[in-house]
């Protein structure tokens, strides 16, 4: 069998794998967060945190939950790791520096998982485990109730009420999160991923003398890290590194813990808004892009032009034997187009092109099918532009869902799309006009200019992975990364509970022939080419000096 | 006024309290009870795959890849000078692993050596002359790496009966793998190494080439990733035949 033939069939076994679970996670998800019963464990957590689960927020009061909790835990990750000196089961690590420490805070509060330090060299047990995994789920439970809340807001009409954020932030973590990272590690760990609190200790070597491993809770970490589009690595290598990822299963079994929620999320969308056809056609639109990007990665990764891979005969460079080009190239893309960012081969060294397209995944915005939560809201919002577009080429007033959408929901939705380029590019610009951050570039020329680019449009969308080349701990890049990765996770937020309040607030317009399908497959063929254009136009000039301008050289 | 900041502080405290509550669950009884599963079940996974020669000793990891260099001698000539930094010298005896040369020594944490995993990160275009990889281009660059280690494996691995030809030589053994601890060669890359393995350990080359091919992984279940060679495994079952 050839490599591409394995590569597309192992795309098929990763669709059919979704398919499968897509309607009995999707349909369990609409329960959960419609369900009005409260279990008994959840019961006691609710009397802990001091909070009626059953009383209704409108949408102010939403925000400022969202917004506490992530203050609270953003100050909580940096004290745990400025503290980390003192604290017992931290392996004699050291305290991390301020600008590190703020950085790396802010980047697992905010979905991102960017990472500046290298993990086996910087946390220990209490960090990683006790702080840093624990973000790994409720930073992800953040997202899915805020896209619940979104939901709600077209699903209901003549309240502005959109639910109660701390019952979804709980069931979010202990009824969905919980169970199926529970079952994930057991998997993971029988792939051989390591599981235990053996620290720092000496292995003996084939050639005589020792080698030196830091042992941990590592799969009950990487099975959350995928699963929660997190993409925070234990180790340095993040899922290349064979005690993260050790199989060719365990590869295919991570993305999917990658893609499946997002994906079945919109099952749940249209679970909760009455209509299983809207959830469908917002998931063909996810579906074509993932494909349509999978095969493009696979082609151009197969094809490897580059003058190292001219003489090497592959681009195998930053990929690891047991995966090959065909399921690093699957994987690459799923991190990208989702908010997740962990890698199993090393982004820098991939083809021009291929660099290329992991950026563009990620400035899409992520909602291909995104990160958990984010990428259904950033999808909807998507959603909404494109019913407007449409609205203005045959002079109605568009509407989404039975939802007018007024002067008020647009600006919402045009706030959210220009959020995240205005970060991404204003930073970049920023650092390479400055005489000193571009200091940190590794690679020279068109290359190096794309380190920096993907740097800002990880760190703004919330993706995590890296053109690793950029040495990214420097004052000015952890600074400057951490803002971005906060405002990009909840200025968007802002404008997504706001237009959540403000559609449930609308009373329902019936439906006429002159309403737009948006069930139908030309409403996704419209919605595709909205997120290309929109996106295309904002970031070409740059994808043109970095990804283009090497790709098109070699 | 006072009414905002009171209802501030209650919401900071909501919030905290419900970190707390969640760190618990998430961060201290999830981990120790999937510890407890892992340890009980998959004891040997979950405690790094170790394998064992014949006399039992522990040799390392089966997925963590190791290097087989020669011990470094001091300088066997004197007028090479103080070049204290000369790269380790394969043992030719055994089966070589995908470079890793190119990858940084641990300069964060010095309090332990700690292997250390990572990418060179370098980009297919870097150190390349008017677009092609040559002996000229800059050292250190990964164009250098690539070259370099071409013409070594070439050179190393052709024998008097048995001549490597640059088409002959796989990807992956002039590439450096993403964790720069990749545990498999690609089958190619061992069966290349198969003639100057037998002649270094006086083998047949028969058997060498019965041992590769035992050793060698197909994809699972026919289709998911590659096929592969797990050095350590190899060597170590090399390591058997040659002392019986």
């Amino acid at each position: 069998m050839s490599p591409v033939l394995a590569g597309v069939l192992q795309l098929l076994a990763l669709i059919a794998a979704l398919a499968l679970a897509y309607r009995p996670l999707g349909d369990y998800m609409a329960r959960v967060y419609s369900s009005e019963k409260h279990y008994k464990p959840e019961k006691w957590i609710y009397k802990a945190i001091g909070a009626n689960p059953s009383a209704e927020m409108r949408w102010p009061a939403y925000l400022r939950g969202v917004l506490a909790f992530s203050a609270v835990s953003v100050l909580f990750l940096y004290a745990l790791q400025r503290a980390q000196g003192v604290l017992p089961g931290s392996l004699g690590f050291q305290a991390i520096d301020p600008d590190q420490a703020f950085n790396t805070a802010a980047s697992f509060v905010a979905n991102t998982n960017w990472q500046s330090y290298s993990g086996e060299q910087a946390m220990g047990h209490v960090v990683q485990t006790g702080g840093l995994a624990v973000q790994n789920f409720v930073s992800a439970a953040v997202g899915m109730a805020v896209a619940v809340a979104l939901v709600r807001g077209f699903a209901r009409s003549r309240t502005g009420e959109l639910g109660n954020f701390w019952a979804d932030l709980v069931r979010g973590t202990v009824r969905i999160l919980l169970p199926i990272a529970v079952i994930g590690a057991i998997v993971l760990v029988a792939c051989g991923v390591i599981q235990n609190f053996a620290g720092i200790h000496e292995v003996g070597q084939f050639l005589g003398g020792s080698q030196q491993w830091n042992g941990g809770a590592v799969a009950s970490q990487e099975v959350i890290k995928e699963l929660g589009t997190n993409g925070g690595g234990y180790f340095n290598a993040n899922s290349a590194h064979p005690f993260e990822n050790p199989t060719p299963f365990s590869n295919l079994f991570e993305i999917f813990l990658i893609l499946v929620i997002p994906f079945a999320l919109t099952r749940t969308f249209g679970r909760m808004v009455g209509s299983l056809r809207q959830g469908y056609a917002i998931l063909a639109t996810m579906a074509t892009i993932w494909i349509g990007f999978t095969a493009l990665m696979m082609w151009t990764e197969f094809a490897h032009h580059g003058p190292a891979f001219d003489v090497a005969g592959g681009a195998m460079e930053g990929k690891e034997t047991r995966f090959g080009v065909g399921a690093s190239a699957i994987f690459s893309v799923a991190t990208t187009l989702t908010s997740t960012g962990a890698v199993n081969s090393f982004h820098s060294s991939y083809t021009g092109l291929g660099g290329g397209i992991q950026l563009l995944g990620m400035q899409l915005g992520e909602i291909a099918p995104g990160g958990v939560g984010s990428g259904l809201y950033g999808m909807l919002v998507m959603a909404i532009i494109a019913v407007f577009i449409a609205g203005l080429m045959v002079g109605r007033t568009p509407e989404y869902l039975g939802k007018k959408i007024g002067t008020r929901e647009i600006k919402f939705a045009a706030c959210y799309i220009l959020v995240t380029p205005a970060l991404a590019l204003g930073f970049t610009a920023a650092a390479m006009a400055l005489p000193t951050p571009p200091h940190s570039m590794l690679n020279s020329g068109a290359h190096g200019f794309s380190e920096v680019l993907y740097a800002y449009t990880s760190g703004a969308n919330n993706n995590g992975s890296a053109f690793g080349g950029l040495n990214a701990d420097t004052q000015w890049f952890n600074s400057t990364i951490g803002i971005a990765m906060l405002l990009g996770r909840f200025l968007p937020m802002v404008f997504v509970l706001a237009l959540a309040g403000s559609l449930a607030g609308q009373k329902p317009v019936p439906e006429t022939a002159g309403t737009l399908r948006t069930d139908k497959p030309l409403y996704t063929g419209l919605l595709v080419g909205t997120i290309l254009i929109v996106t295309g136009l904002t970031y070409f000039p740059a994808l043109a000096l970095g990804p283009l301008a090497e790709g098109l050289a070699s | 006024m006072n009414n905002s900041v009171g209802n501030t502080a209650r919401l900071i405290g909501a919030g905290l309290r419900a970190l707390l509550v969640l760190t618990v669950i998430c961060g201290v009884l999830y981990p120790l009870a999937v510890t407890g599963i892992a340890q009980a079940l998959f004891n040997d996974k979950a405690n790094g795959s170790e394998i064992k020669d014949k006399s039992g000793q522990v040799v390392g990891s089966s997925l963590i890849g190791q290097t087989y260099d020669l011990p470094k001698q001091a300088p066997s000539d004197p007028t090479a000078g103080d070049d204290a930094e000369e790269a380790a010298k394969p043992d030719l005896r055994w089966f070589q692993p995908r470079p890793s040369n190119g990858l940084g020594a641990n300069s964060v944490n010095t309090r332990y050596s700690l292997i250390l995993s990572g990418a060179t990160n370098r980009s297919a275009d870097n150190g390349a002359v008017n677009g092609k990889c040559t002996k000229d281009s800059e050292e250190g660059s990964l164009c250098a790496q690539v070259v370099a280690a071409k013409e070594a494996v070439i050179a190393e691995n052709s024998t008097a009966s048995y001549k490597v030809e640059p088409e002959d030589v796989p990807a992956d053994a002039v590439t450096s793998s993403g964790s720069g601890l990749d545990p498999d060669i690609s089958p190619e890359y061992a069966k290349l190494q198969v003639h100057r393995v037998a002649e270094q350990s006086k083998l047949d080359v028969k058997q060498v080439e019965k041992l590769v091919a035992d050793h060698t992984t197909g994809r699972t279940l026919g289709f998911m990733g590659e096929p592969r060679v797990n050095v350590l495994e190899l060597n170590t079952a090399l390591k058997a035949l040659t002392k019986s």
